[in-house]
């Protein structure tokens, strides 16, 4: 990769960590790298790549949709490329995204430390979600094809198709070592290599949205690798624990399986709410609203959400005490995140309010997100969710937190912290017009989905009856305008990295500690480790 | 940037990694405490059908190794090499045994035609297909963890005998004792829930 240091050489006096000189020369100094800040890079690359796979695999399936009956695929296709769709999206994008990127990247500064506490771990987390990545790809095309169970893996589907779920399977199970890790020198570094002065109510919300998703990364991701595990020993080997002829039971699988999927939506959320609870103070000028009941809220959402795992499996034949019990915790855990929503909200109220591009997305977040909490509610209420569940409503309601929550928070940390890591400043009008049609055709594409839903469109099919025609019509012309604005939002970064202007240290006069080195980073980030006497929305001082 | 060391930092990392470790097993414990509580006349069957005495001198090897393992770490942190590299190789005889052991275990069970989906098998109580289904899943994968501690441990042998693992930086030592102590731990659960519980 030398064009990228060759233009950035001439944005900065001084040596950045994109020319700093280690064992390694060239691309090898990039993938054999233990810089964090390179670390981080190299994530953003592979997700990006991935998450353009996932717009493509909705891309067609919605192209698919236009109309009842097929349009320009075959069933079974089609059901691989829903399944393929979430397994990219959900393990390849969402799930690292914001930690594997940002959090690499910007909590060792803003904790005031050279690097994270296990360097080589770091890239080694790196190496293997790049082969659990390549082992996906590989089940594409090898032994039966692509996967058509879904995401969820749900047996006894899973045990008897005969496309390649063993290496689909083992690929997430690889995947998971690479969260494992992440979350294991994440934890370490925040306790142990926080700057002096760097009290843990002096940290930037992100980086307790960073912590929080590190446990629950560490703790609930080796329980999906068991559940893949068993998976795999079923089909090779017809163990016996979910097939009801030897006396298991599917439901168990079920169980097993949400035990670490719905932790995994808080991964997904959690340091997207830490992205927008650094955007909000910043573009209003104020402290944040209630900093504790924010940092100790990710906390609460973090150990109350691994409780929940029954409101997937309300319709599964659980007991109704499972359900109630699941179905009041549910409700429970919604109240911190209503908390930060306040909060944010509060912030804002009476701030000197600039609408720069990381704090439009951060608004959008907020808007988004909070639809598609409440369309939640919908579902974890026992009675109403006997309608909704494997309906488009569904759909509609993870699209709105994840897309419209984690998806657009992305854009936001983009627009936020691209000039500190490419030294360069985007155009700023681009970003206005993109949103614009990110805005218009992400709702055009999903609120269908919602009224599809409530109508009682099912799920993960691939040909509907005609009464659901104009919605369906009307959600993949949406698609069309969602994919212009990512064009248009991607177009104007990516042009920028080359032909940016040269971004100063602290263009958005944040407090926070990685605005207060250079644009990009020194490669060890401080010249002397600062001591820390002010918290990190204290705008007064910058 | 100059290479530095964090004693601190590394155990605490080794013990996160041990917690993710128990969620590993905490899945397939699961798995057991439900089918048990479903069937506990097949798993007091299973149970019996299991050779004790085996398993019973399976945990003290393994209980042993851990001994030799600790007094592998204390030779170390004393500064003496000689006697770091016998206990280390002590430990890594005690678990082949443990592995050899095990291997006889299975071997004997699958000639009795007693494995997962054989026809033998799936001729009984779901309940006993489920124990067997169980413990060759949990046993399998202790062992597997065994395997790789072997490994580990092989490779810190290597390293004492370089004269890189020393009285000023055994970290490495510690953290695979520490991995090491898990792996019998584990087994010190497994023992009882697939050999004695009656």
């Amino acid at each position: 990769m030398g064009v990228p240091s060759e233009i950035l050489k001439e944005t900065q006096p001084g040596i950045s960590f994109y020319e700093s000189k280690g064992r390694f020369h060239g691309l090898l100094g990039w993938i054999f790298t233990t810089d964090h800040k390179r670390i981080g890079l190299l994530y953003l690359l592979a997700i990006l790549f991935f998450f353009l796979t996932g717009v493509s695999l909705g891309f067609l399936m919605r192209l698919e949709l236009i109309a009842p009956g097929p349009t320009i695929m075959r069933p079974q296709t089609y059901n691989a490329i829903f399944t393929l769709h979430g397994v990219i999206m959900i393990f390849l994008f969402v799930i690292p995204g914001i930690p594997a990127i940002f959090g690499n990247f910007f909590m060792p500064i803003q904790i005031g430390a050279r690097d994270v506490a296990f360097p080589k771990i770091n890239l080694l987390s790196w190496w293997v979600y790049m082969i659990g990545a390549l082992l996906a790809i590989l089940s594409l095309f090898t032994g039966g094809g692509p996967i058509d169970t879904g995401w969820t893996f749900y047996v006894p589907y899973s045990l008897r198709t005969t496309v390649n779920v063993p290496l689909a399977v083992f690929a997430v199970f690889i995947l998971g070592f690479s969260s494992i890790l992440t979350g294991i020198n994440f934890v370490t570094t925040i306790h142990g290599f926080r700057a002096p002065g760097m009290t843990w109510f002096r940290l930037p919300l992100f980086v307790w949205s960073i912590y929080a998703t590190a446990w629950v990364q560490m703790l609930v991701t080796p329980v999906i690798g068991i559940t893949l595990l068993l998976t795999l020993l079923e089909r090779l080997v017809g163990v016996g624990v979910f097939d009801p002829a030897k006396g298991g039971d599917p439901i168990l699988y079920q169980h097993l399986f949400w035990i670490y999927s719905h932790p995994a939506v808080y991964i997904m959320i959690l340091p997207a709410m830490g992205v927008i609870s650094e955007i909000i103070p910043v573009f209003a000028r104020r402290t944040i609203f209630g900093y504790k009941a924010i940092a100790f809220s990710s906390l609460a959402i973090a150990s109350v959400g691994s409780l929940v795992w029954g409101h997937h499996m309300f319709v599964s034949g659980q007991s109704d005490l499972a359900s109630i019990i699941f179905s009041f915790l549910t409700f429970l855990v919604a109240v911190p995140s209503a908390i930060k929503v306040f909060n944010w909200v509060a912030t804002l109220y009476k701030g000197s309010i600039e609408v720069e591009p990381p704090l439009l997305f951060g608004l959008t977040f907020i808007f988004l997100f909070s639809i598609g909490g409440l369309t939640g509610l919908f579902q974890g209420a026992l009675a109403t969710d006997v309608h909704l569940h494997d309906t488009y409503w569904v759909v509609g309601h993870f699209h709105y937190v994840i897309f419209g929550g984690t998806g657009f928070a992305i854009f936001g940390a983009l627009h936020y912290w691209f000039p500190k890591m490419f030294g360069r400043m985007y155009q700023r009008k681009i970003p206005y017009l993109a949103w614009a049609f990110l805005f218009v055709g992400f709702n055009t594409l999903y609120f269908p989905m919602l009224i599809l839903g409530w109508e009682g469109m099912p799920r993960r099919y691939y040909d509907y009856l005609a009464q659901f025609h104009t919605l369906q019509l009307i959600s993949t012309i949406g698609s069309w305008i969602l994919i212009t604005g990512l064009i248009l939002m991607f177009g104007n970064l990516f042009y920028s990295l080359f032909r940016g202007e040269r971004a100063e240290n602290n263009p958005w006069g944040g407090a926070t500690l990685e605005w207060q080195i250079t644009s990009p980073p020194p490669a060890d980030n401080f010249k002397k480790i600062p001591v820390v006497d002010s918290g990190p929305y204290e705008f007064g001082k910058v | 940037m100059e290479e530095y060391r964090d004693t601190t930092g590394s155990k605490i990392g080794m013990w996160l990694f041990l917690l993710s470790e128990i969620l590993l097993f905490g899945g397939l414990f699961i798995l057991y405490s439900v089918y048990r509580f479903k069937n506990p006349s097949a798993f007091h069957l299973g149970a019996e059908e299991l050779n004790r005495p085996f398993g019973a001198i399976n945990t003290l090897i393994l209980i042993t190794s851990s001994l030799t393992m600790a007094l592998s770490i204390s030779s170390v942190k004393r500064g003496d090499r000689k006697w770091s590299l016998i206990f280390l190789m002590a430990t890594l005889c005690l678990g082949f045994v443990f592995l050899g052991n095990k291997y006889f275990e299975w071997a004997g069970k699958i000639h009795h035609e007693i494995y997962p989906n054989s026809p033998r098998l799936l001729e009984r109580d779901k309940g006993e297909i489920l124990f067997y289904g169980l413990y060759y899943s949990m046993t399998g994968l202790h062992g597997l963890h065994v395997l790789i501690g072997l490994v580990v441990l092989f490779i810190m042998g290597a390293l004492i005998l370089k004269g890189k693992v020393n009285e000023a930086h055994f970290i490495p030592l510690e953290n695979s004792g520490l991995y090491w102590h898990l792996v019998d731990i584990i087994w010190i659960f497994l023992f009882p829930l697939f050999y004695l519980i009656t």
